[in-house]
């Protein structure tokens, strides 16, 4: 099999299986918020209301699809599918089991994090090109965002890369498998790196509490203001699947990946994976939401340090331990 | 307390005109509202902004003028209780109450002794539901629709729907209750209603920690509110805000109190005050203001009195009452401040001229004080601190 078919087989499958778990990651949440929240959730279409995603889908496509007279429109309508396709393309070096990985690189966290960073284009594409000034504003504080929290995201993931010695995300895995997970040992190096990975990649993704490109009760909608129908699902969609592949991602560099006590497999990816999307939306639904400044006070004052001191830390483990 | 013109000292006047702005700054003009998620209604802010710093703010408000005042020029004494519940829609109650206290000051009407401890009691039980609205909205504007914030939201939702069943069950309404008629109440407390009150009172206390965890005791709440939108006591007075926004920044000011009018002269008030004068402090007074209530509500219904609930005056047939010809002011104390009534009547069977003070537009004139030198979310959090109603702003 050439590396051609076997990416696109392997390719097409996870982007599938991905979009799927989107639609279903998307009714999980609602319940789990409802519930949070004393109420029901969808209960209407479908068993349990499963099919709601479907239906909400269903009734974007119908929507008009607007594009402002002062926009520009070819910025306008690039943006949502870029931010679609850079959100997927970060699951390509996402090893979901042991033979399932569309394309085992060796400078794999490498990959990740160069397609991760260029999440922050789309959306300032999109802040310019809507010609709207709520939508400036959230690019504004978008790239900010972006662009400062990708040096913490960037120490945390070298904390991993140093102590098992390669860049391979699928190596990475084995070596957990091999020995023990990062987070378990050494757990004063892998908990606050796994922590720090996981806030970083929050903030890249705009999730609550680091929300505010998008700040709702502030910028209306931030870079999402004018844009109607299936170009408002596509950038919706690709903050759901942000969250889902930095969950993945978080789960392959620390936890062990698809590694378990026992029957290892995608399984354990898969569990670990949700398990960690949920605790994101379990956060979301309690927080409130970072002022832009505070939250650049966060990233500068208190995660950076950590970071280099966690990569530090890394690399004297490394020379005088393992 | 020192007479105000000696304490004032000259400010910069906020309303500037734009002209004076600096023209090389290139300051971006933000239309925030009237149709912004986060106006609490149709309200607008021109911001003129420095990157996300603000350095001018200018309100304009009107949108929901719906000529209440010019109404009641034309409407008969008693239709009008009914027309000023859409006023502060978040707190009829107390509106009716100012509005028939006076024209019963004007018809120097007793009110028996139970009507009046029913009107406090439905004022303090009004209080409790507006000052959890109040925080539901300000968690909403802070943590957005789609997170933390609209989890406190609908807890808060949750428990103001308790208070308004009571209210049903007295007066048959959820919201616009025309309770209040001249010389009483008009719907008498049903058997069994005290019970309710209390079930619901304990209900909301017990809760009440649950939403403080999330908002006042919250780490994150702080650093949103601590320091930000500082009033200062003597700005406060000059520009005419009161209730929980002046007792929030030191001034100790309560009619509950300071003019006893209902039941508080029976009742003693303990009245809450802050010092910092920012969003937590205003918070840490309208807590404070909803955990009094809860003990008020007991206590009015405690010592409820038994008896009459209407003068039974002032005439037999009500659409023909007419005040005699004078003026009247009567303020009390809503949950949004001094709310008052100015009444000028010329003997027949409309009011001459009927305005209305409310609280909320004072609050609101703090604005351009408040704003410049804030960003863009500081802007919502201390637009929603000051717990503006447009209804009652615009009239």
């Amino acid at each position: 099999m050439t590396d051609f078919t076997h990416g696109a087989l392997y390719g097409g499958g996870i982007i599938t299986v991905i979009m799927t778990l989107v639609a279903l990651a998307l009714w999980g949440e609602r319940k789990m918020a409802a519930r949070m929240q004393s109420r029901l959730g969808p209960t209407l279409v479908g068993p349990f209301g499963l099919l709601q995603p479907v239906a909400d889908v269903l009734k974007l496509l119908q929507k008009e699809d607007i594009v402002p007279d002062e926009a520009d429109r070819v910025l306008f309508n690039l943006a949502p599918p870029l931010g679609a396709i850079g959100a997927l393309a970060v699951a390509a070096v996402v090893p979901f089991s042991a033979s399932i990985i569309g394309a085992d690189l060796d400078a794999g966290v490498l990959y990740l994090l160069a397609i991760g960073a260029l999440g922050v284009l789309p959306v300032f594409i999109a802040g310019w090109g809507s010609n709207n000034k709520f939508a400036l504003l959230g690019a504004m504080r978008a790239i900010a965002q972006s662009v400062s929290y990708e040096v913490p995201l960037v120490l945390a993931a070298l904390v991993p890369v140093i102590l098992t010695g390669t860049m391979k995300v699928s190596a990475i895995v084995e070596y957990q498998a091999q020995h023990h997970w990062l987070i378990a040992w050494p757990f004063f190096l892998g908990v606050p790196a796994f922590v720090l990975f996981m806030l970083a990649m929050l903030a890249e993704s705009n999730r609550i509490p680091f929300d505010i490109p998008e700040a709702e009760s502030e910028l209306v909608a931030g870079i999402t203001t004018e844009y109607t129908g299936m170009k408002f699902a596509l950038f919706y969609m690709a903050e759901y699947l942000h969250t889902l592949i930095a969950s993945a991602v978080a789960a392959a560099l620390f936890l062990g990946g698809w590694d378990g006590p026992f029957a290892p497999g995608l399984h354990w990816m898969a569990a670990k994976t949700l398990g960690l999307f949920a605790f994101v939306y379990w956060v979301r639904w309690t927080l409130l939401r970072f002022r832009s400044d505070q939250l650049m006070a966060l990233c500068w004052r208190w995660l950076v340090p950590t970071g280099v001191a966690l990569v530090l830390g890394a690399a004297l483990w490394v020379v005088f331990v393992g | 307390m020192t007479p105000l013109a000696a304490t004032v000292r000259p400010r910069v006047n906020p309303y500037l005109s734009i002209d004076a702005l600096d023209p090389e700054a290139e300051l971006m003009l933000l239309h925030f509202g009237p149709q912004h998620p986060s106006t609490h209604g149709v309200f607008r802010m021109d911001l003129f902004l420095d990157g996300e710093r603000i350095v001018k703010a200018v309100p304009h408000c009107g949108y929901l003028h719906r000529a209440v005042e010019k109404l009641c020029e034309k409407l008969a004494y008693v239709q009008l209780p009914p027309i000023v519940d859409k006023n502060d829609y978040v707190a009829p109650m107390t509106n009716e109450q100012a509005l028939v206290m006076a024209f019963e000051a004007m018809l120097k009407l007793e009110v028996p002794r139970r009507a009046r401890w029913m009107r406090a009691l439905f004022a303090e039980l009004q209080r409790v539901a507006s000052h959890l609205l109040w925080l539901g909205t300000f968690s909403l504007d802070l943590g957005g629709a789609l997170g933390g914030g609209s989890t406190v939201f609908i807890y808060c939702f949750r428990e103001r729907e308790l208070v308004l069943d009571l209210f049903e069950a007295v007066t048959g309404a959820r919201f616009h209750y025309n309770t209040h008629s001249i010389g009483g109440n008009r719907h008498d407390l049903p058997a069994g209603w005290g019970a309710k009150v209390k079930a619901a009172l304990d209900t909301i206390e017990a809760r009440l920690p649950e939403y403080l965890a999330m908002t006042l005791h919250n780490h994150l709440f702080e650093q949103r509110t601590r320091g930000v939108g500082v009033l200062d006591g003597e700005l406060a007075l000059e520009l005419g805000v009161t209730g929980p926004n002046l007792r929030a920044s030191g001034v100790d000011h309560d009619l509950r109190r300071d003019a006893p009018f209902h039941a508080y002269d029976e009742v003693k008030v303990n009245v809450a005050t802050a010092r910092g004068g920012d969003c937590y402090a205003r918070t840490e007074v309208r807590v404070a203001e909803l955990v009094e209530s809860l003990r008020l509500c007991r206590a009015l219904l405690d010592g409820m009195p038994e008896g009459p609930i209407n003068s039974g005056k002032p005439t037999k047939l009500p659409v023909q009452t007419k005040l005699p010809a004078g003026q009247q002011y009567v303020g009390i104390e809503t949950p949004r401040g001094e709310l008052g009534t100015w009444v000028i009547a010329d003997g027949s069977q409309h009011p001459y001229r009927l305005k209305l003070r409310p609280p909320s537009l004072h609050a609101l004139s703090a604005l351009p004080y408040l704003l410049p030198g804030q960003t863009v979310s500081d802007a919502i959090a201390i637009l929603g601190s000051l717990d503006p109603i447009m209804g009652e702003v615009d009239r």
